[in-house]
């Protein structure tokens, strides 16, 4: 009886699909690989890999610490390689603008209540939520996908990242 | 809606084989041993009943879903979010130059009720519309007994993420749901969660991964969070599709694990547009004017994400916003 082997991707072991066009340009598609995305970003850039009007997916690489941040919807956070902890606060001066969209950097250590840290590993998701601080740390790089809204720190290299032909 | 309100079902007595025929406007259904034969005024179609269940399955599980749900290339819906198309050969460039296509428009709860009715009179007691082809036993033969458990599955839908307080249930051996066979190797670990006192319903994390493993369902996408109208709805997938999905707007895919291949073609006309092979890792975009398939040879773990904003539709009708997510 066969053996099944769930392949999963990471940061250095990933295998890339892709578009085979009959009549269509592959752009269409917009087609990437999130590991391949993180492996060439900086820490903590928010690379989008998906979007659909305003809401996106980003790809972050994760790894050293993260500066707090904060966001005024809920976001989710799925570990797809690695480990990431999460450290989650109840601010108390620092708030997020209630018509922004996605999350924005909190100058410094901001001062609150600690609400409880979350310690994720491959495919573990975590409620980021919203008008609370979070900061992520991974000893060890690794990919954090982020359910969010486009925001002024989402970063977008679509022509970069993507399958042109 | 009291129980005088609700929508007639149009059914005949059982047939030699035991199963009822249904009727919806000018559209009449029937199965026998092996097929479900589908009439309308100017024209005739056939489907193997197992294909055809497994469609009507997702259909109604779906609620008509986003768009076009073709059970094949003749056959289908179109939801317009409160009535619903019931179709042949409307997305199917011959039969609309023969002139053989037919459609006709029915409000939501009376299709649905005509639908529910005939998948739970044509499932028998070993199929499962829902299950990998080794995991589930015939759709063929005469009407023995019935499989309401299984065609009756409500669609998990998140309200804010699954596992929270007052949200869906995690899966677990004791709620039922084992590890799938093709998932043994998934790691079952949850993630450490250390809440403080009064922060119950914001601390909040859970491991997807196991979560899929344990899914008793193949294409079946269903709501595990939600960001205003971005929803996340992964699903396990093996096999075929068991419809062909025309897109009235956008819709992503993020392979989470193995590997899946994506037949796409025009939505309109069914016309090859591209095979999209999806591994790891893997993001990929469906443009709203085309109609996907796909094909998973081994169990694989699909996110697929979607925007519920009730005025995309309208607005990629009109024009105002692209078929393609990002121009680049
Ligand atoms: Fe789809």
């Amino acid at each position: 009886m066969t053996e099944y082997k769930t392949v999963f991707g990471s940061l250095t072991n990933y295998e890339k699909g892709g578009v085979e066009a009959i009549n269509d340009s592959p752009q269409n598609y917009v087609f990437s690989n999130l590991f391949e995305v993180a492996s060439r970003a900086k820490p903590w850039e928010k690379v989008a890999v998906a979007k659909n009007m305003e809401y996106v997916i980003e790809a972050i690489r994760a790894e050293g610490v993260s500066p707090w941040r904060i966001a005024a919807h809920d976001e989710f956070a799925l570990v797809m390689d690695g480990q990431v902890t999460i450290d989650l606060l109840d601010p108390d001066s620092v708030t997020a603008n209630p018509t922004s969209t996605g999350s924005v950097a909190v100058d410094g250590e901001p001062s609150g209540r600690k609400m409880g840290q979350i310690v994720a590993k491959r495919g573990h998701m975590s409620l980021l939520p919203a008008n609370r601080c979070y900061r992520m740390s991974a000893r060890d790089a690794s990919v954090v996908l982020l359910q969010t809204i486009l925001g002024p720190d989402t970063l977008q290299r679509w022509p970069d990242i993507c399958q042109r032909h | 809606m009291s129980t005088s309100q609700l929508p007639e079902v149009k059914s005949t007595e059982p047939n030699e084989q035991g199963y009822r025929s249904y009727s919806l406007g000018e559209f009449t259904f029937r199965r026998d041993e092996h097929f479900a034969h589908i009439d309308w005024p100017t024209g005739r179609h056939v489907m193997a009943v197992e294909p055809f269940l497994k469609a009507l399955m997702r259909d109604i599980a779906w609620n008509f879903f986003y768009g076009t749900v073709n059970f094949d290339s003749v056959i289908g819906t179109v939801n317009h979010y409160g009535d619903v198309d019931l179709f042949a050969g409307r997305f199917n460039e011959d039969y609309r130059k023969a002139e053989i296509d037919h459609l006709e428009n029915f409000p939501h709860d009376e299709i649905k009720a005509t639908f529910e009715a005939m998948l739970g009179d044509w499932v028998n007691e070993s199929f499962d519309p829902f299950a990998a082809p080794q995991e589930t036993g015939s759709a063929y033969g005469d009407k023995s007994g019935n499989n309401m458990a299984a065609v009756t599955r409500t669609r998990v839908t998140a309200k804010r993420m699954i596992g929270m307080p007052d949200d869906e249930l995690l899966r677990s051996d004791e709620s039922g749901y084992t590890v799938n066979r093709m998932f043994a190797d998934v790691d079952q670990s949850e993630p450490e969660v250390k809440v403080e006192p009064g922060y119950e319903k914001e601390v909040s994390a859970f491991s997807l991964f196991k979560y899929l493993s344990r899914s008793d369902v193949t294409w079946n996408p269903s709501v595990v969070s939600v960001c205003k109208d971005s929803l996340y709805c992964p699903t396990t997938e093996e096999f075929i599709l068991p419809i062909i999905h025309g897109n009235d707007r956008v819709e992503w895919f993020i392979q989470l694990s193995d590997e899946i291949i994506w037949e796409v073609a025009d939505r309109e006309t069914g016309r090859p547009r591209a095979n999209v092979v999806m591994k790891a890792g893997d993001c990929a975009a469906m443009p709203a004017d085309i109609r996907h398939q796909g094909f998973s040879p081994k169990r694989s773990m699909l996110l697929v994400w979607e925007n519920n904003s009730a005025a995309l539709p309208g607005m990629i009708a009109r024009g105002e916003t692209p078929n393609v997510p990002v121009e680049f």
